[in-house]
């Protein structure tokens, strides 16, 4: 890994992403070595609704500034967040965004061609049932910030930024209870799996 | 006795209270506010695993009283807030300056005036941290800009009030506060501890200071030792007095038992000053996106240097100073309309062209952003 | 004069006071210094904090851990002292503005932790150090430099807020009683959890020459003349106990646990873990 490998996971309030973003600091800090790392967040008044964004940076050496600037990966829960955080992506970067709640694909025309326009995001683009994986395939939709974990753990894999086992064990260290321990892992398997099975757009 | 020594993974905001469990802090008091609740939930969980006390007061006002209210009683303690309830802790402080009580206060700073913005970071306190409580005093407070910093910064803070005898500040903001980084828990080893009487009771005269440190002994309450605590101004009995001489000695003394001790106190890093032709002066948060603007600058050949003072009071102005070069570039990024770049402009005394580069969007600065004033010589 | 034993109490360097001849303040103090003697206690393990006005200064005269603090939050220094070393005893004298009016918020937290502290409270119906200013309990129509056309706003019941805040002891004497005083302020010592002794008492300086009670004989007549005792005060109407001033325990604890107790239950919890 080459410099900064930053991630940002956006979302609504109460969707896990801020907890999803801080696993992965936890799997970088405690987990593997050598792997310096940042966590932060930003939110408004509200605990449930309302944007909200979390971000992570990566790096082999000390980081300075704490904060996204062009994200490598992305992984976006709702429509407002696809159209507010998808263009700064990092050109070559990814984006993941959850086939129920974002209807409208940033850069994408209606018929789901390339946008033929500045519009066009230069990014691999995965449309996923994560939302609908943990709503209809685990029956907890409270896990869905597992299932975009395990997305972005797979991604993390292929980049070679760290190993999805340091993300179950962050998950392992951060549920104290087993079993919802062995809920989030089971979440987070669905999602690496659904990524590893995909093909971007 | 729960473990100290870990490696953990953790927002600024509970390293701090973390660092001030490992420096003996044995007392929380105070009143909820975002961006620094963190720290008094971490306090309320740890504290009484180490029989320490925690609560929650009614407001602000009471929760600072509470502080120096055990402080009394003999315990090292802290409180933290944000903004508006550090206006409201200002009243309190005043009386910990004046009556020497050692405390620790904490302002994880946010966008004002008012209500601001709870949830946005902002460095718009630190001239309140210097001046905000009425009249004259020291003023120690540092300026911590990563959660490693939060942690080695909350020791460092109690050692110093306890060593001078008076409140100490930590100006963090939201970033800060609210980010998570790796961080090394440790215990810390030379402690500063309060200097207790070394006379017996009949013979304790509470505020008469050592000629030396000209810091007084200070007795906790019930430990034997009766004297009286008081917010006017006193004799070295510690009774109101309107006798000029004594007004005059009690005053002077609380200005210099700092101010004596200012180079063992001042603390900042610098990068790549030797050759500097434009330094970039910021602290906290900002200091963050000041060193990668310099980095990336280096990159480009432009001789950028950086200059990040940790503790904001006392200013590190002679420090600052002996670094700069006749004639170069300072720029001084900060997320207000300006406040320390008047300590950086009278630190120079116009060797060099100080230019300030405000932000007030509730936003941390993009390193892009000072990067382009580096680019164009500020 | 005073006893041996008051004597021993007293910080003769700090004199002379700053109260007026005649002021009810010292008759409070000899009480509640009687009260420290009668109970034995400890001069190096009793605290006596303060605020700001009048009644504040006693706390520098009286030989013990003391601590006058600012306008109206003594009871916040006071809990934090108690909280971090529960063996003390912790009293806390203050005025009716710094209890009820600026220290209001702070009063009433401090009666529903129900804390071991014992607040005595000067109430002489007025700010009297600053020159007469009006007070949560100026009665309505009296005369103050800041209502100098009779005030207008009603009074606190001190005790009443008391009780209704969650005070588990709760009693109102004047100093024209000064036994009873030293009673009360025994009592409400014993009592453990948050105490409350209101003593009415008078500024003939400040109050009482612009409120016909020119001298500190007419302000004890007038407590004398006016104080109705409590047991007698149930029979009488609404009507027959206006401008009187009903003396007695109100309360006399409750079962309420006290504060720092129930924190040392939090620590054996958590030291538990």
């Amino acid at each position: 890994m080459e410099g900064r490998y930053e991630i940002r996971i956006a979302g609504s309030g109460g969707q896990g992403v801020i907890v999803a973003t801080e696993l992965i600091g936890m799997a970088a800090a405690l987990y593997e070595k050598d792997l310096f790392v940042v966590q932060s967040q930003a939110y408004g008044p509200e605990a449930r609704g309302g944007k909200s964004k979390a971000e992570v940076v990566l790096s082999k050496e000390a980081i300075d500034y704490p904060k996204v600037i062009a994200p490598r990966l992305q992984v976006i829960l709702t429509q407002p967040a696809a159209d507010e955080f998808a263009p700064d992506t990092m050109p070559g970067g990814r984006i993941v965004y959850d086939d129920f709640f974002v209807t409208s694909i940033p850069g994408f025309s209606e018929e789901g061609g390339v946008e033929h326009s500045e519009n066009v995001i230069d990014a691999h683009t995965y449309v996923l049932p994560i939302v609908r994986t943990a709503r209809d395939k685990i029956g907890r939709e409270i896990v869905t910030n597992m299932v975009a974990l395990g997305a972005a753990g797979r991604v993390l894999e292929l980049d070679k930024v760290m190993s999805p086992d340091s993300l179950r064990k962050a998950i392992v260290n951060h549920f104290t209870d087993k079993k919802i321990a062995d809920l989030n892992i089971q979440a987070f398997n669905e999602g690496y799996a659904l990524f590893k099975e995909s093909v971007w757009l | 006795m729960a473990e100290i020594n870990r490696v953990a993974f953790m927002q600024g905001n509970e390293a701090l209270a973390h660092g001030a469990i490992a420096a003996g802090c044995r007392f929380y008091g105070g009143y909820p506010i975002t961006p620094s609740t963190e720290v008094a939930e971490i306090m309320a969980y740890e504290l009484p695993k180490f029989g320490g006390k925690f609560i929650q007061m009614e407001d602000e006002i009471a929760g600072m009283a509470a502080v120096i209210g055990a402080s009394i009683a003999g315990a090292k303690t802290i409180t933290a807030t944000s903004g508006p309830g550090f206006s409201l802790k200002q009243e309190n402080l005043g009386l910990a300056y004046e009556a020497e009580i050692p405390v620790v206060v904490v302002d994880v700073m946010r966008g004002g005036p008012s209500t601001g913005l709870p949830t946005k970071v902002a460095q718009q306190d630190v001239m309140q941290a210097r001046w905000g409580s009425h009249g004259d005093h020291g003023t120690i407070a540092y300026v911590p800009s990563s959660v490693q910093e939060c942690y080695d910064l909350a020791i460092e803070a109690f050692n110093m009030s306890e060593k001078f005898r008076q409140p100490v500040l930590i100006m963090s903001d939201e970033v800060v506060g609210h980010m998570r980084e790796k961080v090394t828990l440790y215990k810390p080893e030379n402690l500063i501890e309060r200097a207790k009487p070394s006379v017996p009771p009949d013979k304790f005269v509470p505020y008469l200071a050592d000629t030396k440190t000209q810091v007084p002994e200070m007795a906790a309450f019930g430990d034997g030792y009766r004297w009286h605590v008081t917010g006017l101004t006193h004799n070295d009995w510690g009774f109101p007095t309107n006798n000029p001489k004594e007004i005059e000695k009690k005053m002077l003394r609380l200005m210099s038992k700092v101010n004596e001790c200012r180079d063992e106190i001042v603390k900042f890093e610098t990068f790549h000053m030797e050759d500097a032709e434009i330094v970039v002066v910021a602290y906290g948060s900002v200091g963050r996106s000041a060193l990668r603007a310099v980095r990336d600058a280096r990159k480009v050949g432009i001789k950028a240097g950086f200059f990040r003072p940790i503790t904001i009071w006392p200013f590190p102005d002679k420090e600052l100073e002996s670094m700069i070069k006749q004639g170069v570039s300072i720029l001084v990024p900060e997320v207000n309309c300006g406040q320390m770049v008047n300590e950086v402009e009278r630190a120079v005394h116009g060797k060099a062209k100080v230019t300030l580069q405000s932000l007030v969007n509730g936003e941390l600065f993009k390193p892009s952003e000072i990067f382009a004033r580096i680019k164009e010589g500020c | 004069m005073p006893s041996p034993e008051v004597i021993k109490w007293l910080r003769f360097k700090f004199f002379p006071h700053i109260w007026c001849p005649g002021c009810g303040h010292g008759v409070i103090m000899h009480s509640l210094l009687r009260a420290l003697v009668g109970l034995k206690l400890d001069q190096d393990k009793t605290v006596i904090a303060s605020g700001i006005g009048c009644s504040s200064r006693m706390p520098g005269y009286i030989d013990a851990c003391t601590v006058h603090t600012t306008h109206g939050r003594s009871l916040g220094f006071a809990t934090g002292i108690k909280m971090h070393n529960p063996e003390l005893t912790v009293l806390d004298v203050m005025g009716d503005g710094d209890c009820t009016a600026i220290g209001g918020n702070h009063f009433i937290h401090a009666c529903r932790r129900n804390i071991d502290i014992t607040a005595v409270v000067m109430n002489n119906n007025i700010y009297g150090m600053t020159g007469g200013q009006a007070s949560p309990t100026t009665p309505p129509g009296a005369w103050a430099t800041t209502a100098p056309w009779g005030a207008i706003d009603p009074a606190f019941d001190i005790c009443k807020l008391a009780e209704g805040a969650g005070a588990s002891y709760v009693a109102r004497s004047t100093i024209a009683n000064p036994k009873q005083v030293e009673q009360y302020i025994t009592n409400g010592i014993k009592n453990k959890g948050f105490s409350v002794i209101e003593i009415i008492t008078h500024c003939h300086t400040q109050f009482g020459r612009k409120n016909n009670r020119r001298t500190p004989i007419d302000n004890y007549n007038f407590f004398k003349e006016s104080s109705v005792p409590l047991a007698r005060a149930k029979d009488m109407s609404k009507e027959e106990l206006k401008g009187k001033i009903v003396c007695g325990e109100f309360l006399t604890g409750t079962d309420a646990p006290e504060y720092t107790e129930k924190y040392g239950e939090v620590i054996k919890r958590a030291e538990g873990e």
